[in-house]
């Protein structure tokens, strides 16, 4: 196992290499231009007009608002909604049900998940046509400000119905190393309701562990490009999109600016997330005097019921726009207020399909490559760790936060720069190196905490039994663990087959992948043809995920406390 | 062995290629012969379905022809490539550039002709299909948006700005931007226009300010920043007055045509516009909008300008490119490009100067029922000087940009 050995030791510099490199050329890729300082544009000095030009547009403030905004709001509801739910219901037999009810949810794409939703909302959309014009009247669409209304409710609730399957997956992989089943039968005896006593004993175990992922949601929330293009406010766009757009704005000098604006997500990224904390310890610290008060909340009947509703609510709408996606991809005409389309045809997929073939397989390919890659660097590190028993203290942790705060926008920019100067843009290898860039993270952040929380008596058992590191990796820790690690494989391949912005630059076009081509085809928004790649695009996380989840139960299927609901 | 022989190719085209700017453009069999084997990297906007079809008919016809392959990279944004070359000029990558050709007009061609982005000298009046081109009736064929051509793009299409609506709903067409005007009064809600700096959008604008200035000649030249508010006066007059009565009263705007195109299906709005005549046939063919729908111009005229393919300074497979940029302008490739059941872009070639047998097939084309005949296009308004259209987009984001 010598070979093994090397690799464990090569892990942590390798990782942190993948993890850190991206982000400096990012940084200083878009520090520089900031500052005025680009010589290829003309930029040769050191100046502050970038952020005066920046400052003078229209509507900064508010873009920033929205930006700030969509991520707290958003998460503050995904993460309330995942706690109340599992609170109320993890232990019951509805929780099955539910729970293969929200979790494919997590592999839809956030375009895809984002048209359904227009699709479905819209005056011109299906509730309406539904309605119409027997209940409402109508013969033609109301007048009606939904989509891309000024406060981004909407754009809100597109990023809510896609991070709460995320938060949940992630929760539901950190419950079985905290032991849960155990803590509520204790506070169930001493007369808590099932939801007070989740929230007191186990809830306050299971958040540090599913904290970096908390974090995460924020920093994409209030940094969406896609989600914000098709539901978000339009007089003036939130932050991220406006950059993006500056970014692309064929007026090179635009580029001064844009980086300038890069900078400024980055601090209303870092706002939220320090509002965030602030938040989290004045809840923290009323939770405490709740359960030393003894608030047992005995009939908890209307929040479980208030909290079922918002996760049926929240899938049903993202299933419903899933339909809508197939629905509109075999349709002829189909006009408002007809509720279904007058006749059905096969030719956008017939047309389609041969166009497929080539993006789906480079999809899959980096897809699955990436992932694996994540996959090893991090349970490498993770060994090593669990071995030597340093975790690289906080600087670690700090490393893998850096991907995840830096909007994408400028981080890809510093990396087609890097790769640009290495002679490898455009290429596969290229391509995969960004993509792990942002698998990476993801995989490592779903596997971390429950891997460290690992009940380490296992080992010592194993250990005092005559068991090998090597053998008590393959044999105990990795098998135990194996839900976590399905679970962070699908949110690396998902993540993988949703990337936009990398796979453009990075590929040059050349790689393209299936996101890359709807996304293409989204901006001619014929409704027909968005539904036939949302619905190819689906197709491959959902596997990924369909594995993750019927892997474990299959080969756990004997073992009551390997259970997620335990 | 055998796989050493394309290898052996690819590199005596990378040797060629040092020299292909320009001095082999006399001996066209040389490029033909430099090109075999090459694979262009074509960049060009990949949302339309029938489009996309279209390159991928011409990819097949110079691969099977002359041994090119050509890759259609789709674009959502043609900035986006032009950011790309942009970043391989930032990187000193003068040659070995990861695109080829590039679909493009107007601001993007400015922005790189400006940054000398663009192969040079200029190489498209010497392709050999260069001598169909109806570059003497065909001004924005040698001027595109007032920024001359010089060589440095190949022509590929004609544009004009047509709008369409539903005829099955009864409502009277406004037939200027100033009767538009009074038109959204009677019928709040049902028109808008994309947000700039949306092509759509923008040309939009561009119509609404050639109808509102006093001397049209002075949209030619570049802004003067004094003159700037009193040309621009009635343009912003108007669309105040008309702002509170567009769709969701102003508060949004659709992102494109597109998007435009399906808020009509949806009986959202009643006017939507494009700039190809074709594109209300074509939809119609498709099943995205009623039968009933029809084209119509505004009388006094419409924008009108051409689109182009450019190859960028670094282009790789030059000789390939050059090969397609020929076959784009050729009377068999142009012929099928205005077949609406193909795309239906109007083609940039003269007919008197085609072989008869090209004339008679271009005479028999349908152009199918919605779209207008070359003689009810009526006049064409020709393109304000770039520099117009950033400033008018700037000012319509400060006025506009932020709604309440």
């Amino acid at each position: 196992m010598r070979w093994g050995e090397r690799l464990l030791a090569a892990a942590p510099a390798a990782t942190a290499g993948v993890l850190v490199l991206p982000v400096i050329f990012g940084l200083g890729a878009t520090l520089l231009p900031a500052l005025g300082y680009l010589p290829a544009l003309g930029g040769d000095a050191f100046s502050l007009q970038p952020f005066r030009e920046l400052l003078a547009e229209p509507g900064l403030l508010r873009s920033c608002l929205v930006s700030l905004a969509a991520g707290l709001v958003t998460t503050a509801l995904a993460l309330a909604v995942v706690a109340g739910f599992v609170a109320g219901w993890s232990h019951t037999r509805h929780f099955r049900v539910l729970q293969h009810l929200l979790s494919p949810l997590l592999s839809v794409p956030h375009a895809a998940a984002a048209f359904g939703l227009a699709f479905l909302l819209a005056p011109s959309g299906w509730l309406m046509r539904l309605a119409s014009p027997e209940l409402t009247g109508l013969t033609r669409p109301p007048d009606w400000l939904i989509i891309h209304d000024p406060l981004g409710l909407t754009m809100m609730a597109g990023l809510f119905v896609k991070e709460l399957p995320f938060l949940f997956l992630v929760t539901l992989a950190a419950m079985p190393q905290v032991n849960a089943r155990a803590y509520s039968a204790v506070s169930a005896s001493l007369g808590y309701g099932a939801t007070a006593g989740f929230l007191h004993a186990v809830w306050p175990r299971i958040h540090p562990q599913i904290r970096l992922a908390v974090f995460a949601v924020i920093a994409y929330s209030s940094s969406t490009v896609d989600v914000a293009i098709i539901l978000g406010p339009t007089a003036p766009e939130p932050l991220a999109p406006r950059l993006v757009r500056w970014m692309n704005d064929p007026d090179l000098a635009m580029r001064f600016k844009a980086s300038a604006g890069a900078l400024l997500q980055l601090g209303v990224t870092l706002a939220a997330l320090a509002i965030w904390i602030a938040g989290e310890r004045a809840i923290g610290a009323y939770m405490r005097r709740l359960r030393v008060g003894g608030c047992r909340l005995r009939r908890d009947f209307a929040a479980r019921w208030f909290f079922a509703a918002m996760v049926v609510l929240a899938s049903g709408a993202v299933f419903a726009g899933l339909f809508l996606l197939g629905l509109w991809s075999f349709a002829g005409s189909w006009n408002f207020p007809d509720a279904f389309p007058r006749d059905l045809t096969l030719r956008g997929w017939e047309r389609q399909l041969p166009m497929l073939e080539r993006p789906l397989a480079i999809t899959l390919v980096t897809g699955l490559c990436a992932t694996a890659i994540a996959l090893v660097l991090t349970l490498a590190c993770l060994e090593r760790e669990a071995r030597t028993g340093s975790a690289g203290g906080s600087r670690a942790q700090m490393l893998l936060y850096l991907p995840l705060l830096v909007p994408q926008a400028s981080f890809v920019f510093g990396l087609q720069l890097l790769f640009l100067a290495a002679g490898i843009d455009a290429s596969f290898g290229a391509l995969l190196l960004a993509h792990l860039a942002f698998v990476l993270p993801y995989v490592f952040l779903s596997l971390s905490d429950p891997w460290r929380a690992f009940d380490t008596r296992y080992v010592r058992a194993a250990q005092s039994m005559g068991a090998g590191s090597a053998k008590v990796f393959m044999q105990v820790r990795l098998p135990m663990l194996l839900r976590p690690v399905l679970a962070a494989a699908a949110v690396g391949f998902a993540v993988s087959v949703g990337l936009y912005l990398p796979t453009l630059l990075i590929g040059a076009g050349r790689w393209p992948t299936l996101t890359t081509e709807a996304v293409a085809l989204s901006s001619g928004g014929d409704r027909r043809i968005i539904g036939v790649y949302a619905f190819v695009q689906l197709l491959l996380p959902v596997l990924g995920f369909f594995a993750a989840t019927m892997i474990p139960a299959f080969i756990h299927r004997g073992r009551r406390d390997m259970r997620a609901s335990a | 062995m055998k796989n050493l022989l394309p290898l052996i190719g690819v590199l005596a085209a990378a040797f060629l290629a040092r020299e292909a700017s320009g001095a082999d453009l006399s001996n066209w069999e040389k490029i033909e012969a430099a090109a075999r084997g090459q694979t262009v990297y074509f960049n060009a906007w990949g949302g339309a379905q029938n489009i996309n079809d279209y390159i991928a008919w011409a990819g097949s016809v110079v691969k099977e022809r002359h041994g090119v392959t050509v890759v259609h990279v789709k674009l959502d944004d043609t900035a986006n490539a032009v950011a790309k070359v942009v970043a391989e000029k930032a990187a000193g990558k003068a040659q070995g550039g990861s695109i080829d050709l590039i679909w493009i007009n107007g601001e993007n061609f400015a922005a790189m002709k400006d940054q000398g982005l663009l192969l040079t000298p200029g190489w498209a009046t010497r392709l050999p299909s260069w001598q169909y081109a109806d570059h003497e009736n065909k001004p924005a064929l040698t001027v595109d948006f007032t920024v001359p051509v010089e060589g440095l793009e190949s022509p590929w299409g004609m544009a004009k700005m047509v709008f369409f609506h539903d005829t099955a709903r009864g409502l009277s067409m406004p037939g200027s931007f100033a009767e538009l005007v009074e038109w959204t009064r009677a019928n709040p809600g049902r028109f808008t226009y994309p947000a700039p700096p949306d092509f759509m959008g923008s040309s939009f604008l561009k119509q609404a300010l050639a109808e509102s200035v006093a001397d049209p000649a002075v949209l030619l030249k570049p802004v003067v920043e004094a003159d700037f508010e009193t040309v621009t006066r009635k343009l912003f007059e108007r669309l105040d007055a008309m702002h509170p009565n567009l769709w969701r009263a102003g508060r949004t705007f659709p992102r494109n045509k597109e998007a435009l195109r399906q808020l009509l299906a949806d009986n959202e709005i009643d006017i939507a516009f494009a700039f190809s005549p074709a594109e209300a046939s074509n939809a119609i063919a498709n099943g995205e909008l009623p039968e009933t729908v029809r084209s119509f111009v505004f009388r006094n005229g419409t924008l009108g300008n051409a689109h182009f393919v450019a190859i960028p300074y670094n282009a790789t497979a030059r000789e390939g490119a050059l090969v397609l940029a020929n076959f784009l302008l050729s009377p068999e490739a142009q012929l099928r490009k205005q077949d609406p059941k193909v795309w239906g872009d109007p083609t940039v070639l003269s007919m008197e100067k085609l072989p008869p047998q090209d004339r008679a097939s271009f005479a028999a084309l349908d152009l199918g029922v919605a779209t207008l005949k070359p003689e009810e296009l009526g006049p064409t308004l020709d393109e304000p000087h770039a520099s117009w259209m950033t400033r008018i987009e700037a000012e319509w984001a400060r006025r506009y940009g932020v709604a309440n």
